[in-house]
């Protein structure tokens, strides 16, 4: 009886999820898709993509991983290469501490699919009243990483039966970002952190280079929120008093 | 295949390590029960959207603006991207017609 009544509130939790996670099934279906291809023109088959896509789960560090496939690519190097593109899921996880000790068992799988994509869920999705928040969280998680194995899978398998040109088909990545920086920028309490977001972005580009700008830009944006403590503690006084 | 099968499996062995490694890093120093810093909860509430602007620029951080086009196929489509979002905020238009246009307008042009 236990048992069913669970099953059955899994299955709200992803019904009430998927709805949801369509901009990232769309998303991921194409990304992966271009993962897919570019990874199949490396003479790795779907199944190669699929392996990769469920054990890495990562949208740059994957494209970025199809260079790897070289000879004369040091492992230290794609640690370093990867560790540095993906240091940014590190700041992801400290807004999440707190909702993640809800999690149980699935504590480590949420930590492992903490896309930025799913990340960016987390936070524009309200839980809907009837279902749990952690079988919630749980479902659009497992239902992100399952659109992107999926997207992978399919582009290989198409750019084996069809070649075409997919010149710019990443081009999802960025339309998914501006499309989520969008609906950020709907709540107006959003506006300051996205343009500090942007501005940040913008000058350590233009200063360090498109190699390096990513952890300069961190420290920049940790940098320019920091003044904004002041208030944040303040109203936490208020609200305890 | 450029590199054996032993070495593919290996390098993706790393790269899947290493990026859990950075989704771990937090909870391995903040681990359930041990209390949360204030300012860290305050980043965590604060650093989303900064993120997402981040980003976005690294999204377009190889378009070359001294250099015909002039990464004007890139401004178009998220042009595109962002009128479409705020007019009719549906994400599969604006992803789909923003790729399919960016896609056209490097191809053909």
């Amino acid at each position: 009886m236990r048992s069913k009544k669970k099953t059955e509130s899994y299955a709200r939790a992803f019904r009430a999820a998927f709805p949801h996670t369509i901009p990232v099934l769309t998303g991921y279906l194409f990304i992966g898709m271009a993962f897919g291809f570019m990874i199949q023109e490396k003479g790795y088959n779907f199944l190669w993509a699929m392996f990769m896509s469920l054990v890495c789960y990562a949208g740059s560090g994957q494209y970025l991983a199809v260079n790897f496939f070289a000879p004369g690519v040091g492992l230290f190097q794609v640690f370093c290469m990867e560790f540095m593109l993906n240091i940014r899921h590190t700041f992801y996880g400290l807004s999440l501490l707190e909702r993640f000790e809800k999690m149980g068992k699935k504590w480590l799988y949420m930590i492992f699919s903490l896309t930025d994509e799913t990340y960016s869920l987390f936070f524009v999705t309200k839980v809907p009243k009837e279902v749990e928040e952690e079988k919630f969280l749980f479902a659009i998680a497992v239902l992100d990483h399952c659109y992107w194995i999926l997207g992978s899978g399919i582009g290989a398998l198409l750019g084996q039966v069809f070649p075409f040109d997919t010149t710019g088909i990443d081009f999802a990545m960025t339309a998914l970002f501006v499309v989520i920086m969008v609906e950020q920028w709907m709540e107006a309490k959003n506006r300051k952190s996205v343009l500090l977001g942007l501005g940040a972005g913008l000058i350590c580009l233009l200063i360090f280079g498109a190699k390096d700008f990513i952890l300069p830009t961190m420290l920049f944006i940790l940098a320019g929120l920091l003044p904004g403590y002041r208030r944040f503690e303040q109203e936490v006084a208020e609200d305890a008093g | 295949m450029p590199v054996s099968v032993g070495r593919s499996l290996v390098i993706i062995f790393v790269v899947a390590g290493t990026i859990f490694c950075t989704r771990f890093l937090p909870f391995l120093f903040f681990p359930p029960g041990k209390k949360i810093p204030p300012i860290i909860q305050y980043i965590g509430r604060v650093l989303p959207p900064a993120v997402i602007g981040m980003l976005v620029i690294y999204c377009l951080k190889s378009v070359n603006v001294s250099k015909a086009p002039f990464g004007m196929p890139e401004f178009v489509a998220v042009a595109v991207v962002i009128f479409l979002h705020v007019w009719k905020r549906n994400n599969l238009l604006s992803i789909g017609a923003g790729t399919v246009l960016y896609m056209f307008l490097i191809q053909a042009i």
